[in-house]
């Protein structure tokens, strides 16, 4: 049986950040769970959806974070408690709805899991979801370890329920992809039945409807909400997520939330003798500050630093609340993001800390190893250690697709140029993808932007435009996008990289796909029918069908006006239906590769790069990795020699 | 429980996307749970299956959870399952004394394969690494998981080897109890012999050398 659904109290398990959440929440009695994929949150919902059965749960991948926020307020009203999920830029697109509930509030406990990435280690921002929980004031959660992840889950229902409006619980990648070690709580047997109960009176918010807010009112619901939160303010006041460690009279205070608690417990460990006078104010409850509390610690310290990941966002609040304490309390000197003593851009780690700490005590860590040692280490790495740029996959459809496009764009010669978009095919920005992509957004963008750009005909622009996406992300944003440049007429040529399924992620499900996160059979929605019923000229092709696709491409490229749909459509090749299992068995027939003698240039190793191929420098051929190579064939169209040979695989 | 144990023993695996180095730390993470340790992992593995690098730290404590990233310069053990990460890995975490333990078979950046890039031969890169690490190993794990027919295994093979320095209390019950959770039913007994070829190369290894270099003593 799956952990999360082990009903033994008080067991110790090893779990990642996301199970800890996952888990909180069935101890929390959930009933619905929803989300959009997105590193680092996907596994929360992962591992919710393979116990749906089992744990008598609903969960659902979104067609995108907005649709979901809805879906898990639906099961809100219906008094079921709800979990939605997504990473940081999902908030934004959840943005709009979230800021009507949060007025019209809600019922079943729901909670909000944003994951973070500080220092983007697998986005294209670190955007920092704290804010939010400002402007649509509500409660902030920022658990601190993996114990406090799982609880701090199942109280966020609680509190989502006393307070009646949902609460945001703010996870981060080092939290949400490391491991820690949990002890489990109980998990509560029966259901709940849903009902949504509307006949009451207008504000009543038991049986009346919910509705955000009544034009030109704030009176009624806006300070509704705001009761709620001053509620949330008094409770965070005695929250066991909130507390102290160290001397009773610091000479330093950190203030410190989320991860960034453990980096520094590590860094005053890490200054020895100097460390015992630093004190540790770990903060679980962010938004809204308990200001009391915050009062108390802080008078015992005349000197105070931030740690937090990514923006000064807890910083900046106590200071507004310490603007009026002052009176009496003499001033202090604070320390953090504002002060230059810490970055407020990328990540946080306890050598960062311990170095600010030092800065501020005014005393030198003791080097914890010889310094000859990191320099000799370091020349050593830089030699033998080349840096590792990320590629495609092996057999990846994106490299055969761009590959194509490419090569189409440089035929046609009037410098076109590709609008990205978000998922694998973004490294397309790089060599691995030959350099196509031009611009790179958010979900949906690709579209929208060469919509705009294919507008410019009256301006002079010349270039042929293209935009690429992916199929989930053509279902999540692109699609408003395509109506607009249909409507309005742009040219362009849309490529629709359909690799089956939300590849970048893990292979979430997708609206495109005849099955959903529960592994039900689902009916799929058929990206052709949808742009096909819009009115634009479609065409499907095998990316891994080289000449096929240029030919279309260049067909496209040539018709000067409106827009056109392009799907290359050929499975990722870490997909579960594809791996392990080679179409091709290749090899390089050593007397034909021309290598650096007569002018390919090597193109197979040089510029196709398929991390399957490799330059044997002895012999100067190229070569296939076996244990590498996927086998899809595609290098042997684009050796011009003939010598990659591919026969098929048994 | 293993006394006297430095807390934390920080170990770090490292290797490149695809190698198993998340499936690794997970298993290492459960044996020494199972031993009763306190375990926090921490992982880099967003874009792992792209060829990037990959790192786990795990720290390995009597009773506290630590930080998810280990200061640099203060590893304890660094297993590599791929020669370059290794060095890059030694370089930011390593230090004279630290355990280190490497498969030799390169997986070579794109970069190497375009050409622009140079990955030199494994025995500049061993020599280099005795020169830093005098007690430094390097096991031919990959080959061995290729003569077990699963290249793949090639992360178990170099659990097998860790677990043969006895640095760590990582007994064979143990890994058969974690390999079970996350390998399936058909290929636990792959496991286990991959685990046992680690052991063994280790030990050959050993018989080569000069002096003993394991247990080594380190630093507290
Ligand atoms: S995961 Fe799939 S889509 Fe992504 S790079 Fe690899 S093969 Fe391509
Ligand atoms: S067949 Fe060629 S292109 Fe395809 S994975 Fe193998 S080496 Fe790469």
């Amino acid at each position: 049986m799956s952990l999360l659904l082990k009903n033994k109290e008080g067991d110790k398990r090893l779990l990642m950040g996301n199970e800890a959440i996952a888990r909180g929440a069935i101890e929390a009695g959930l009933a619905v769970a929803t989300g959009y994929p997105g590193t680092p949150s996907s596994e929360i919902i992962e591992n919710l959806s393979r116990i749906s059965r089992q744990a008598g749960i609903y969960v659902e991948w979104s067609v995108n974070e907005k649709v979901a926020a809805e879906a898990a307020a639906a099961a809100s009203f219906a008094g079921l408690r709800s979990l939605c999920v997504m990473k940081q830029n999902g908030v934004n697109v959840a943005s709009d709805f979230l800021l009507h509930l949060a007025e019209s509030g809600t019922r079943g406990g729901m909670v909000l899991v944003p994951c973070d990435d500080p220092g983007a280690l697998s986005s294209v921002n670190e955007g920092d979801a704290r804010f939010f929980a400002r402007m649509l004031e509500v409660p902030l959660l920022e658990p601190g370890d993996f114990q406090e992840a799982k609880d701090m889950t199942r109280w966020a229902f609680a509190l989502s329920e006393e307070i009646r409006n949902f609460v945001v619980l703010r996870s981060v990648t080092r939290l949400s992809h490391a491991s820690g070690m949990v002890s489990l709580g109980k998990i509560p047997r029966g259901r709940t039945q849903a009902q949504f109960r509307h006949a009451g009176a207008l504000l009543d918010p038991e049986s009346g409807p919910m509705i955000s807010c009544l034009p030109g009112a704030p009176q009624f619901t806006h300070r509704r909400q705001q009761d709620k939160i001053r509620t949330a303010r008094e409770i965070f006041e005695t929250s066991p997520f909130n507390y102290y460690e160290g001397p009773r009279r610091p000479e330093v205070l950190i203030v410190a939330s989320s991860i960034c608690s453990l980096y520094s417990r590590e860094a005053i460990a890490m200054l020895g003798k100097a460390g015992k006078k630093c004190g540790l104010l770990k903060m679980g409850t962010t938004w809204p500050l308990p200001e009391k509390f915050l009062q108390k610690h802080l008078s015992s310290a005349e000197k105070i630093v931030f740690v937090e990941e990514v923006l000064p966002f807890l910083e900046e609040n106590v200071l507004m609340l310490a603007g009026r304490w002052t009176r009496g309390k003499g001033p202090k000197s604070y320390y953090g993001k504002n002060s230059g003593t810490l970055p407020s851009y990328g990540e946080m780690n306890p050598d960062l800390i311990a170095e600010a700490l030092g800065k501020v005590l005014a005393v030198r860590r003791r080097p914890v190893r010889p310094e000859s040692f990191a320099a000799k280490a370091g020349a050593f790495a830089d030699n033998a250690a080349p840096r590792r740029e990320l590629t495609f996959c092996p057999g990846c459809p994106h490299r055969a697709s761009f590959w194509s496009i490419h090569s189409a764009l440089k035929l046609d010669g009037r410098e076109g140029f590709v609008c990205g978009d978000i998922g694998c095919y973004t490294l397309a920005a790089f060599p691995t993808g030959f350099n196509s992509l031009r611009t790179v957004h958010s979900m949906g963008s690709g579209a929208g932007l060469a919509g705009g750009f294919g507008r410019l005909r009256a301006f002079g622009l010349r270039q042929p435009i293209l935009a690429v996406c992916g199929d989930s992300t053509f279902f999540h944003a692109a699609v408003p996008a395509l109506i607009n440049a249909v409507h309005h007429q742009a040219d362009l040529t849309m490529v629709i990289l359909d690799n089956r399924g939300t590849a970048m992620t893990g292979f979430q499900p997708h609206p495109g796909l005849p099955v959903n996160a529960m592994q039900e059979s689902a009916p799929p929605v058929e990206i052709e029918n949808i742009c096909r019923g819009i009115g634009v000229e479609t065409e499907i092709r095998d990316p891994f069908d080289l000449k096929g696709t240029r030919d279309a491409l260049l067909s496209f490229l040539e018709k000067k006006e409106g827009a056109r749909v392009l799907i290359l459509r050929q499975a990722c090749s870490l997909s579960p239906e594809k791996k392990k299992k080679n179409s091709f068995k290749v090899r390089v027939d050593e007397n034909a590769c021309r290598g650096e003698r007569c002018g390919c240039n090597r193109l197979c190793t040089r510029i196709f790069r398929c991390p399957g191929l490799y330059w044997d420098n002895r012999k100067q051929v190229a070569r296939i990795d076996d244990v590498v190579c996927a086998g899809c064939g595609v290098c042997a169209s684009i050796c011009p020699a003939g010598a990659i040979l591919k026969e098929d695989a048994v | 429980m293993k006394p006297g144990l430095k807390n934390p023993f920080n170990l770090i695996v490292t290797g490149v996307g695809g190698q198993g180095n998340v499936l690794a730390s997970r298993i290492l993470g459960n044996m020494l749970a199972l031993g009763g340790f306190q375990i926090t992992i921490g992982e880099t593995f967003g874009a792992s299956q792209r060829g990037g690098s990959v790192m786990s730290h795990i720290r390995i404590s009597p009773g506290s959870t630590w930080s998810p990233q280990i200061p640099k310069g203060c590893a304890d053990a660094i297993v590599a399952l791929e020669p370059a990460e290794g060095v890059r890995v030694l370089s930011d975490y390593g230090h004279d004394k630290v355990c280190f333990i490497s498969n030799t078979r390169p997986v070579y950046p794109a970069g190497v394969i375009a050409g622009g890039a140079v990955y030199p031969p494994i025995e500049e890169i061993r020599s280099g690494v005795l020169s830093l690490v005098p007690d430094a190993l390097f096991i031919d794990a990959t080959e061995e998981a290729i003569k077990l027919g699963r290249p793949i295994l090639g992360n178990i093979v170099m659990i097998g080897a860790l677990a043969a320095t006895r640095l760590l209390p990582l007994d064979r019950k143990k890994f058969r109890v974690a390999a079970d959770k996350f390998a399936g039913s058909d290929s636990l007994d792959y496991n286990l012999k991959a685990f046992d070829a680690g052991r063994r190369l280790f030990q050959t290894a050993m018989s080569r050398r000069s002096r003993p270099a394991y247990p080594v003593t380190r630093r507290s």
